[in-house]
């Protein structure tokens, strides 16, 4: 993954280290990165790159920094929190409609926006496609979990 | 064998073929999976990009819900899920202060005594023997590229499973069965894992490799143990086709299809005739 990136895990690593916050949090690849470990399973220095990932993402979004063209990622994995908050475990369609929306107020682009709209009948085909995802019983807990980890204070 | 069960989001959303499966697989195996009551989602990706509070206090609550149902062992057959899961229970297992604080945020009592398992773990659990005592039909014409991803054995200090870098336990398990495995150069890489609509080229992207990659080497067919790559394998296997102009045509199975298959089981019953590509 670190090939498609504009900083890779490595120098985004030296530029924390150097004191270049900044350069670091508008990375575009703190949201190209698909987070699948392999950057902190094989530093030869056992850093913990992808958690500094995270903590860079984070810091990113509370910042208002993300880049616009990876704003779709972030856009996408905050429509994701959003639905479980509300639902207790996902609901697949919901998200779609969710992301989908988000994206195109932020971007304007009509292709994007039914690109997907095929796959529809295709996943019906397969029985794949659920209209109404299960709920849990208890989803007032679940905003009192956010609530209880979101506060910073 | 009574093990509890966290199906997660994928296997009770459009992955639910990889239920389907894993269910008559491990039910003619006599292992009873008892789904835990209320579970909630991981919080995956979303949560440990976006607040990293969160992405203890999803896989804690769950936690806590196995262990008031009395369960030693947990199967969580996505890797995402059981990352989170175990690197969630380590980290109680480890600090009464985190205990402490996630009991009072989930309100529950958590310990973080619950094992989580990944598929390749119950399997085995069985054991090859029993594996190959109840063999009906080895898997003989199958050339198989078996397919880790990324999140199966890393990070390795979290999930202690198998070797990182050259995992043997699926092909194993398949050699055992009769299957012939390849060898390949894919096998831990990532197929972009939940960045299927967020980052739908980067996952087009990776995953062409792995298909070219596993092809290659001689396999006609993959076999995952992960919702999400059969999605980006097998789903978008088309969208690969097309952006790249080239023809794949490769059969992606989850590992309790093909030791399903090897136990009797009709295709049908591992709802195999679900997936997006068939058998050429």
């Amino acid at each position: 993954m670190a090939a498609q990136m504009d900083i890779a895990p490595n120098r985004l690593i030296r530029l924390l280290q150097l004191g270049r916050e900044r350069e670091a949090l508008n990375a575009q690849s703190i949201w190209q990165c698909v987070s699948c470990q392999t950057c902190a399973t094989r530093c030869p220095k056992s850093v913990n790159c992808a958690g500094i990932m995270d903590a860079l993402r984070q810091l990113s979004m509370e910042e208002g920094r993300v880049s616009p063209a990876q704003r779709r990622v972030m856009l996408f994995q905050k429509a994701f929190l959003d639905n479980i908050r509300r639902n207790g475990r996902l609901d697949e369609l919901e998200l779609i409609v969710q992301f989908k929306l988000a994206g195109f107020m932020h971007d304007r682009r009509f292709s994007l926006l039914f690109k997907d709209a095929t796959l529809a009948p295709k996943l019906n085909k397969r029985k794949k496609l659920h209209l109404r995802g299960k709920k849990v019983r208890d989803r007032a807990v679940l905003r009192r979990i956010f609530a209880r980890s979101m506060d910073h204070s | 064998m009574n093990i509890g069960y966290y199906p997660g989001c994928a296997l009770h959303g459009s992955s639910d073929d990889y239920e389907e499966s894993l269910r008559a697989c491990l039910n003619t195996l006599d292992v009873q999976l008892q789904e835990i009551d209320e579970w909630i989602c991981c919080g995956a990706t979303a949560a440990h990009s976006l607040n990293q509070k969160l992405s203890t206090a999803l896989p804690a609550r769950n936690l806590a819900l196995a262990e008031r149902g009395g369960f030693g062992e947990m199967l969580a057959p996505c890797p995402m899920c059981s990352m989170q899961l175990i690197k969630a229970q380590r980290a109680l297992a480890e600090n009464e202060g985190l205990r402490r604080e996630m009991s009072g945020i989930v309100e529950l009592e958590v310990r973080g005594t619950t094992r989580v398992l990944n598929l390749i773990q119950v399997f085995e659990q069985i054991g090859l023997d029993r594996l190959k005592a109840a063999l009906k039909s080895p898997l003989k014409s199958l050339s198989a590229a078996c397919y880790y991803g990324c999140l199966l054995t890393r990070p390795p200090d979290v999930v202690e499973f198998d070797d990182c870098e050259q995992p043997r336990s699926m092909e194993a398990i398949l050699t055992a069965l009769g299957a012939k495995t390849v060898d390949w150069s894919y096998r831990t890489e990532c197929c972009g894992g939940g960045m299927t609509l967020a980052s739908e080229e980067t996952v087009l992207d990776l995953s062409h490799k792995i298909l070219s990659n596993a092809a290659a080497h001689g396999a006609n067919c993959l076999v995952v143990a992960c919702p999400m790559c059969h999605v980006n394998l097998d789903m978008k296997q088309p969208d690969i086709e097309h952006r790249y102009g080239v023809r794949h045509g490769m059969v992606i199975y989850y590992l309790s299809d093909v030791v399903g298959m090897a136990l009797g089981l009709p295709e049908s019953a591992l709802g195999i005739n679900r997936h997006f590509v068939g058998k050429a």
